[in-house]
This record gives structure tokens, sequence and C-alpha cells, in this order.
């Protein structure tokens, strides 16, 4: 069972980790206190946090981009002001200025982002470039970084862009 | 656990296909109480074996991406929390 204090302690965490990044929590707070409370739910599960709003396979690899934060969040947050969630919401959204609205599932229609994104032909690079499937960070580096810096995806969510 | 039948009013065949995780499945079945509307829901993610494998196939019928919440009120299929779609097709408005 997931506890109050661990509710209380992750939403803290991703309210302090978005807003360093230049991303907001919906400020409805107890919905978004339930959404964690699944966040942590699908950790004691499955040993990682699937998506709340998705029914994960169970095998990590299958669920790598529904992983939270998805490979989705920030397409849905550009396109309609909120992750399919709604845990995240863009700056109109939270501040009240756009009413929030339901998001249409992005995974599975199109394709992926991990398979858009093909490797750029550019040669000489001392260091390879990776990019972060999640917000699109770049690093050039031997390898990529095990947390990224910006949205918090782990090393495996990361892909060579160069 | 299985579909769970709330009792309520009759409004034919109302059924609820939704995660225990998620908030917009309870926000829909939080609308269903509300209104006071009887009927089934299912927990999918709680489910496993052929009883999960059964109830994949009957939504895919209704809502071929498998998303959820799924509410399907006497073969009107209304995917995601639209409360005034929920309303319509139950005929409170
Ligand atoms: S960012 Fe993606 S995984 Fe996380 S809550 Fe939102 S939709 Fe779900």
């Amino acid at each position: 069972m997931v506890s109050d204090d661990d509710v209380e302690r992750l939403y803290r965490k991703l309210k302090e980790d978005a807003e360093s990044a230049g991303y907001h929590l919906n400020p409805d707070r107890s919905f978004v206190m339930g959404i964690v409370r699944g966040l942590l739910t699908n950790k004691e599960r499955f040993g990682y946090m699937a998506c709340p709003c998705r029914l994960p396979s169970g095998v990590r690899e299958e669920d790598l981009d529904i992983i939270c934060p998805c490979d989705y969040r920030d397409q849905d947050l550009t396109e309609y002001g909120a992750c399919y969630c709604a845990l995240y919401v863009s700056e109109r959204v939270a501040k009240g200025l756009d009413e929030l609205r339901p998001v249409p599932e992005r995974r599975g229609s199109k394709p992926s982002p991990q398979k858009q994104t093909g490797e750029a032909k550019i040669t000489g690079l001392s260091k390879p470039v990776w990019r972060c499937r999640v917000c699109g960070y770049l690093c050039a580096r031997d390898e990529p970084p095990e947390v990224c810096p910006i949205c918090k995806a782990s090393r495996e969510r990361f892909e060579r862009f160069m | 656990m299985g579909k769970v039948h709330v009792d309520g009013q009759d409004a034919g065949d109302v059924t609820l296909y939704a995660l225990s995780t998620c908030m917009w499945c309870k926000k829909t079945r939080d609308l269903l109480s509300k209104l006071g509307v009887g009927h089934d829901y299912v927990y999918v993610d709680l489910t496993s074996g052929a009883e999960r494998a059964g109830l994949i196939d009957e939504l895919r019928r209704f809502n071929p991406d498998l998303t959820f919440p799924t509410l399907v009120v006497n073969g009107k299929v209304i995917i995601g929390y639209r409360e005034k779609e929920i309303k319509s097709a139950l005929g409170v408005m």
C-alpha cells in the first residue's frame, strides 16, 4: 500500500523538479495527488512509474515510452496544454487562462518519437551527441548522463542524435 | 476483481472500462455516482490471465486503441472523460 506520506513526498519532488525546469503541475491539487498515488502504485506493481492512465504491459522495455514523464508529454503540452493524464499542464492552463481539455492518446497512433529521429550524418564531431527522447535535451559526451538534468528521465531514455 | 455493479436509476446498458490508477476514470465513476445511474464498472488493471484477455477483447470491439476510460452507453462509445457527451448519452442534460 502507498502511504499518504509517500504521496506527499513524491508530489513535492515532482513539483520542485517541474518548476526548476520550466514545467508546471496541474494546480488542482487533489487531482494531482490522485495521479501521484497512481504513479507510486505502479512503481509498487511493476518496479517503475508507468503512466497511471495507460495499461502497462509490465515489461519495462515495452513500457519505456510510458514511464513518467512519458515520451509524449511535451508534444501534448504544446498541442493540448496538458499531458495525457493532466499531471503536467502548460503555463496558460496553470494560470487558469486556458481550460483543461481531454487529450487524445498519442501512443500507438503515430510512430513513437523513438523512431522519428534518424541519426544525422555529420562527421568529424569529437564526441557523440545524445538526445533525451522525453524533453529533447542534447549533450555531447561519450555516454548519455545517468539522469537527464532537465526532465530527470533515466539514461535508457536517451538516443544517439549525431 | 471483475465487473462490479453499481445500483441506480435504469439507463439501459452502461459499462465503464477503467483503470484503478487513472484520475479521469475516477472522475467518470464519480460522475456516474453523482447522476445516480445504475452501471457496471471494471478495473482492467486489476484483472489478469483469461479474465483480462476476455475484457481486452470486449473493449477492443468498442475502442480499438484500448484507452481508458471507455464508457459504453447502450452501444454508444465515449472515450475519455467528456462530461457533456456522457450526460447526453445517459439522457440527463
Ligand atoms: S507525463 Fe505522461 S506518463 Fe506522466 S502522468 Fe503525464 S501522461 Fe502520464
